[in-house]
């Protein structure tokens, strides 16, 4: 703080910048008094919270003066060991000269020896070019263990997805479900809306074990047992189906619903679309060569042609004498059984509610219809004079997605929506650009080892969506090319690739050892791994070489953070992160913008302070590495230096040389007179500070619904290069991309086949149509002997691990407890706050009880990443956060058997996407012993050595009485 | 006489605590500021809020509630704190009905946390006086601020627009319509404190589907014949009634 003059008023100053308290990236607008943070308010102009802001937004303050504070490069003390927190500071110098020589060495020999870890960092777009410029296949992405089954399992299906990609439209609907939702999720806009929409009349039902949050104020509460959402949503579609409740003429124009498979399963074409000859288009990405049985000339014509009518359900036979059935007709037989008396043995919810769900989600959209007098052309060419909506949205996140048979069951959820008829549609779900993409997008990775190649770049993105098992990232022998084993046949469309199993795999050497992992802000040694008590002794495991030096397993490790963490004291290199108020960033198209359903929204963050002590915000440290390492991005033919500093590289990079794309949409173009693509604009990042830091462009009303089909819009979306087609994307009720890999297995077709020791598994989890299963933990549980799911819940008032070194949040959450329902913890003798072990097969945890009438007789729960461990955060080692705080990570584990009786391991993920299976855990709760009740014993375990704060940190204080700024 | 008041929508409250910190925030470097906290960093933390989140769950599962309830200062009409005060540091603003401490005056006896049965006072531990909810008095009639943020700073702050800010003796103002409107009814009444805030009740939307609504001439499984009419050789009452 400047020391001011005691007769002069405070320097007030309002600036606008972008949150990132949590992921959701609202607008602020940041108050100063005498340069110091006096107020954080939401900005009212900025379309996203439109000037409301959340418990995180509003401590913003203490986020920024925090002790906890990384404020030097540090090094690990040569001979100290990893997790000591034994640390010397050195300068950036050191460090990048330090960097730039080793990965230097890397990238000049074998690229994928170095790997690149990144947590919720909103620049997956930069941070994952770096890495391709790299050359190293070694990028894997927070959502892969978030909720990547979310993403793929819909956009596999109706090419777009929940949050950034779009959502529920509680403008107009009627009736809202929300299944599993975390708390911290898109959550202002989340939260005006369920305001707006319950105020305006709508009907709310939460489908959750456990009552919290929004969940609260539903009309309707379903407990389900975690991991049952598949059962019961197939149900649901199976008493749609049954009373005739879909929209049939939306399943017939919209969705492949309609088109006719070869059901000869002696054909090597069983199970794919039966096609024809049709003159196709240049670079057509999935041409309408399919074929419908019409109703009206009772044979087969190609689909979409003027008059015809298909019949959704029966069975056919072609002129060659092919047996042939619509892809309704196999879902409709897919889920026969699925009856809701079979779901409600697996759910624990009634049959009547099942039942009664159905109806309510049918009638409501086939009774309550809105028709909007918006007229819009489809991509048949029919004139439409209306949009209309059938009012029924949905919700869903990690609570459907954190299993392994997440991605089949947000399967069902894209069909349910898809069925009643609502999607892009008013009061259903809405596409945000740049969705909807074809499905699966373009975007491919290398698909073979040669891809990986000495001083070039990667061959291909990093993350990628496989359509085909020879877009697999593997080597000829089909094992898989990449670090984590993403895009192999273990967990084929991983796109956001397997994070949770990076380190164990690296320590193991399977496939291979690592040089240099390189962390951004992903806490991997607490609560951001699986098996934390091991994957830290892993951390700091050690190999001797042939002439007996002792060299870590994992050599060299580098984390990128603003805090004081659990993961940095495993660090051998740290590099002190600005906070947010202190850095340039873009929420980018490239990467998750913040679109609004009504058109594209990106927007940046501006600094409004000075950075603090010797912090380097992640991207200037990318941008220099890269410059350092003569990555071609970076520099200029000759090798020189492109981009003095971040901001101008945002400005002037572009995907290639001239095409006019970069990482900001708006105000492109010479004079900002253009967007999405346009010449860089020397002033854009004045631009957008004049405009609430931020850019929205409202499609026309004709281009704001209907997306997958609407030629008006594809056709905008492919002049502004958005997509490269503009053809229809018809929702996948039936995916053949799945029938693709499940072909390879069978041994069928021309492409790739899995090894042996995989066809199983490919066959049976790459099922065309949703089906159920339990997960794959389960399968390996006793489950007489761990009879409860134990699942976490996130708090709105914390974002991950991030904040409970601010001093307010804090005072929110200070420690957690296991919520046990009352009746299920009596059983056991078992009272409100008694200490008891919480165990799975994989480990245990000491901790405290509370009852709890809010959740589900067979889960147990607590708040998520609450528990610290001691001393981290630079809290003082008996704060409550790690006494009495504990994670569940140490019940879960990020491997499982391949059978009850195999040594052999595979992810604990699920088997087509690898999403981390957080929530299939299974546990048994008891009392602690007699012998465990004296007082010194009072405190979670398992405990660790605690934790000290590092050169360079401010010492926290045992009293605070935060002024901003001279008063008045 | 004007009497300012929060009325609080638990209908729509999700228990985010997004009013809890804005307030702490505003205050703190505000004229009521600062707002202190011990062991900010250590063990068991505690610090002084205007405004706190209670949760409460009600009844037996699966019929269960989880309710949040925001709690501050309640501008009683006719405060039990105010006469307590032996220095005359409690008072209540007759032009808007605000109860404020004059923190000059206040001399930390606690007499009025005692008096007050809502437990809405907060000591501050380390200015040793006696602290509350202003309605951010500081902010709302700040005419150097646009009209639209001269609200307390919770208000603003609310995603889920749970907080209604206004004059409960106007008939017109919207907190009046929503206490009219909406069965607003202010806590422990019993008491004669007449608190002035007054919180909204949950209220439920329901759908009554009839049977008859499941079975419409217009079902599309007719299309693809899955309903088909009985074959023309099958017996119908027709055959044999003769009336």
């Amino acid at each position: 703080m400047q020391a001011a003059n005691a007769s002069s008023s405070p320097v007030q100053e309002v600036k606008n910048t972008t949150c990132y308290m949590c992921a959701c990236r609202c607008g602020i607008r940041v108050h100063l008094r005498d340069g110091v943070v006096r107020y954080i308010d939401g900005n009212p102009d900025h379309p996203l919270n439109k000037g409301v802001i959340c418990a995180k937004g509003s401590s913003g303050i203490m986020k920024q003066y925090s002790p906890a504070r990384l404020l030097k490069p540090l090094k690990r003390r040569a001979g100290a060991e990893r997790g000591a927190g034994d640390f010397e500071e050195i300068t950036w110098d050191e460090a990048f000269a330090t960097l730039a020589e080793r990965l230097g060495r890397i990238r000049a020999t074998d690229p994928k020896k170095f790997a690149l870890i990144t947590g919720r960092d909103q620049m997956q777009a930069l941070t994952g070019m770096f890495a391709r410029q790299f050359g190293t296949p070694n990028y894997s992405a927070h959502g892969g263990f978030c909720s990547v089954n979310m993403a793929a399992g819909m956009i596999y299906t109706i090419g777009g997805s929940f949050w950034e990609f779009g959502g529920p439209d509680l403008d107009r609907a009627k009736l809202f479900v929300m299944i599993g939702t975390a708390e911290d999720h898109h959550s202002n806009p989340m939260k005006i809306a369920l305001s707006k929409f319950r105020r305006d009349g709508g009907r709310f039902i939460s489908i959750n074990p456990v009552r919290t949050g929004y969940s609260a104020i539903a009309d309707e509460w379903v407990p389900i047992r975690p991991g049952t959402d598949g059962a019961l949503l197939l149900a649901i579609i199976h008493e749609i189906i049954a009373t005739g409740l879909y929209d049939r003429e939306f399943l017939v124009r919209y969705s492949n619903a309609g088109q006719l498979i070869n059901v000869s399963s002696t054909s090597d074409e069983f199970g794919f679309f039966v096609r024809t000859d049709i003159p196709t288009e240049e670079a057509c990405y999935e041409p309408q060569d399919k074929l419908w049985w019409d109703r009206n000339s009772d044979r087969p014509v190609v689909t979409h042609q003027a008059g015809a009518d298909p019949y959704l359900l029966g069975e056919f036979k072609l002129a060659d004498g092919t047996p042939v059935k619509p892809a309704f007709q196999l879902l409709h037989e897919r889920v026969k059984d699925y009856t809701p008396e079979w779901a409600s043995q697996i759910t624990g919810i009634p049959v009547e509610i099942i039942r009664r769900l159905a109806h309510e989600m049918g009638v409501t959209a086939r009774d309550q219809k809105i028709e909007l007098p918006i007229a819009w052309t489809d991509s048949w060419g029919n004139e439409h004079e209306t949009v209309t909506g059938n009012p029924v949205a949905f919700h869903a996140m990690r609570g459907l997605a954190a299993h392994s048979n997440g991605f089949q069951s947000t399967r069902a959820l894209a069909i349910l929506m898809s069925l009643l008829g609502t999607i892009d549609r008013p009061g259903g779900f809405r596409h945000k650009a740049p969705f909807p993409r074809p499905i699966p997008p373009c975007a491919r990775t290398p698909n073979d080892a040669r891809g990986v190649q000495p001083n070039h770049p990667l061959d291909g993105m990093v993350l990628g969506w496989p359509s085909d098992p020879d877009d697999l990232f593997v080597n000829a022998d089909g094992s898989p090319v990449r670090l984590d084993k993403a895009f192999s046949w273990e967990y084929p469309l991983s796109v956001h690739g397997l994070m949770h199993n990076a380190i164990t795999n690296a320590w193991r050497g399977d496939p291979y050892r690592i040089d240099t992992l390189l962390i951004f802000m992903a806490n991997m040694s607490w609560n951001s791994t699986m098996n934390t008590a091991e994957v830290r002794r892993m951390l700091n495991d050690k190999v001797s070489d042939k002439d007996g030096n002792e060299e870590f397993k994992i050599p060299f490790l580098v984390v990128c953070d603003a805090f004081h963490s659990e993961m940095t004291a495993y660090a051998d290199l740290i590099l002190p992160d600005t906070t947010y108020l202190e850095r340039h960033d873009v929420m980018s198209m490239l990467d998750r913008p913040i679109s609004e359903f009504d058109g594209p929204v990106d927007s940046v963050r501006i600094p409004v302070l000075p950075v603090s002590g010797d912090c380097k915000p992640f991207q200037e440290v990318l941008i220099e590495l890269g410059t350092r390492l003569k990555l071609p991005a970076f520099v200029t033919p000759t090798g020189e230096r492109k981009f003095r500093d971040y901001p101008d590289f945002i400005t002037n990079w572009e995907t290639e040389p001239g095409s006019g794309i970069g990482f900001l949409a708006g105000w492109r173009g010479k004079g900002g007179e253009k967007f999405l693509r346009g010449e860089p604009n020397p002033n854009q990042w004045e631009m957008y500070a004049r405009n609430n830091c931020v850019f929205h462009y409202e499609l026309p009303k004709s281009y704001q619904y209907m997306r997958n089909w609407n030629k008006g819009y594809l056709e905008w979306s492919q002049r502004h290069s958005i997509t490269r087609y503009a053809e229809p994307i018809l929702i996948h009720l039936y995916s053949e991309v799945l029938q693709r890999f499940r072909c390879a297995a069978q041994g069928k077709g021309l492409t790739r086949k899995p090894p042996e020791h995989l066809k199983k598994r490919i066959e049976t989890y790459f099922d065309p149509l949703p089906f159920y299963y339990d997960s794959l933990e389960a399968q390996v549980t006793d489950k007489h002997k761990y009879p409860l799911a134990a699942v976490t819940q996130r708090p709105m008032a914390m974002y991950h691990s991030w904040d409970s070194q601010n001093a307010w949040l804090r005072q929110i959450h200070t420690h957690n407890y296991l919520y046990v329902n009352t009746r299920t913890a009596r059983q056991q003798g078992i009272g409100d706050g008694d200490w008891i072990w919480v165990e799975s097969q994989w480990g245990k945890v000491r901790c405290m009880v509370r009852h709890s009438e809010a959740v589900e007789p067979g889960t147990v729960w607590t708040w998520n990443a609450i528990g610290k461990a001691a001393g981290a955060w630079n809290l003082t080692p008996d704060a409550n956060e790690s006494q009495l705080g504990f994670l569940l990570n140490h019940l879960i584990s990020e491997e499982l058997p391949v059978s009850v009786d195999s040594a052999r391991r595979i992810s604990n993920s699920d088997p087509i996407t690898g999403q981390a299976a957080w929530y299939d855990v299974r546990v048994r709760i008891y009392k602690v012993g007699a012998d465990e009740t004296a007082p010194g014993l009072q405190n979670t375990s398992p405990q660790f050595e605690p934790m000290k704060p590092y050169p360079g940190m401010k010492p926290r204080s045992g009293i605070l009485a935060f002024l901003g700024g001279r008063r008045k | 006489m004007m009497q300012l008041a929060l009325v609080i929508d638990l209908n729509v409250c999700v228990g985010c605590h997004a009013c809890v910190t804005s307030c702490k925030e505003w205050n703190t470097s505000g004229s009521a500021g600062p707002m202190s906290d011990q062991n900010p960093y250590g063990a068991d933390p505690t610090g002084t809020f205007f405004n706190r989140v209670q949760t409460y769950e009600v009844g037996e599962f699966p019929n269960t509630e989880t309710v949040h309830f925001p709690k501050s200062c309640l501008h009683c009409e006719d405060p039990p704190c105010v006469p307590v005060c032996p220095t005359g540091a409690s008072y209540k603003r007759k032009e808007d009905g605000i109860v404020l401490v004059n923190y000059d005056k206040c001399i930390g006896c606690k007499y009025c946390s005692w008096a007050c049965p809502y437990g809405a006072r907060e000591f501050d531990e380390q200015q040793r006086v006696m602290k509350k909810c202003t309605l951010c008095v500081d902010r709302i009639y700040d005419t150097s601020m646009a009209e639209n943020d001269r609200k307390p700073a919770c208000v603003k702050a609310c995603p889920t627009s749970a907080r209604l800010f206004g004059d409960i003796h106007d008939p017109e103002s919207a907190v009046s319509q929503a206490i009219r409107e909406s069965g607003g009814y202010p806590l422990m009444p019993e008491w004669g404190t007449q608190p002035s805030n007054h919180y909204l009740p949950r209220r439920k939307t329901r759908i009554k589907i009839h049977l008859d609504e499941l079975e419409r001439a217009d079902n599309p499984l007719k299309v693809d014949h899955q309903l088909p009419r009985p074959a023309a050789s099958e017996p119908t009452l027709d055959d044999v009634v003769t009336w």
